[in-house]
């Protein structure tokens, strides 16, 4: 398709691709967490945690929020949303079009009503 | 009377979008006219290019050439800013008069077939847009291509769609 769109859904995918990070989406969907408390559960260490959260968070699936010394994890609403937000889009357009359609049917309707009386 | 009257148009003639499955997505539309009117304006090449690219979504139509019968070909030509042009093409594997039109897009490695019915509603015209992907990836792929861009086009258009009403 036309390529002057950005990716975020080629993002979301790839953010998805990997089992932890899956399961750091399904355990952020119970409860927001910390960091260092994903890294426990998911027996890896900080840094390795902080990376996925890096990915999850460049896809908009995740946001992270500093607090003191401890960073919360918390879902994002774009890859959740994001199909919603193009089927919206989809609709628009197409909406768009079809108003422009109306007129231009409205137009034939008043040639047919003028016009073809002596056709 | 007048409210009784309007009841239902107002739903009726929204457009609605639907993924009706995971390769499939249908859009769909009430026109106030006759198949054979919005027949007309999509087959007819002069016509079509005056609504199928909406204003002010920073796109413009280049080049527009289609052949609408069965077996024929399309090819349509788009500029985006300042970006090199775009071509979508494709042949039309049926055309029924009045009825329905079914193109394939060929642009791209799996592209989607469409078809489009125009079915009588007393007078008025259901419209099907219905898009059917090879695959559940074609589909999200074709998805995440313009998901982003879209909106942004389309807030604009918003602004602009008020003024086009005069």
């Amino acid at each position: 398709m036309v390529q002057y769109m950005m990716p975020s859904l080629d993002l979301s995918f790839a953010a998805l691709s990997d089992t932890t990070r899956r399961g750091v989406l399904e355990q952020l969907g119970r409860a927001d967490a910390s960091i260092t408390s994903l890294a426990d559960r998911f027996h890896m260490t900080l840094t390795g945690m902080k990376k996925h959260v890096a990915v999850l968070e460049r896809a908009g699936l995740v946001v992270t929020e500093k607090v003191g010394r401890v960073r919360t994890c918390k879902l994002g609403r774009c890859g959740l949303e994001a199909e919603a937000e193009w089927i919206e889009a989809h609709r628009k357009l197409f909406e768009a079009r079809f108003d422009a359609l109306d007129k231009i049917i409205l137009e034939m309707k008043q040639e047919e009503d003028d016009g073809p009386a002596n056709a | 009377m007048d409210q009784q009257t309007r009841n239902h148009p107002v739903a009726q003639n929204r457009t609605a979008v639907e993924r009706k499955s995971d390769r499939e997505l249908i859009v769909t539309r009430l026109f106030d006219a006759p198949p054979h009117m919005v027949f007309r304006a999509w087959a007819e090449p002069e016509l079509f290019r005056r609504w199928w690219v909406p204003e002010g979504a920073g796109i413009t139509l280049l080049s527009c050439e289609m052949d609408v019968r069965t077996g024929g070909k399309y090819r349509l030509e788009f500029a985006a800013g300042e970006i090199d042009t775009v071509a979508f093409y494709g042949k039309y594997l049926a055309v029924a008069p009045d009825e329905s039109i079914v193109w394939t897009n060929e642009e791209e490695g799996e592209g989607a077939v469409t078809t489009v019915t125009f079915e009588d509603q007393g007078g008025k015209t259901l419209l099907t847009f219905h898009e059917l992907y090879p695959s559940k990836e074609a589909l999200d792929e074709a998805m995440a291509g313009s998901a982003a861009g879209l909106p942004t086009q389309l807030d604009q258009l918003d602004e602009l769609l008020p003024t086009i009403g005069e």
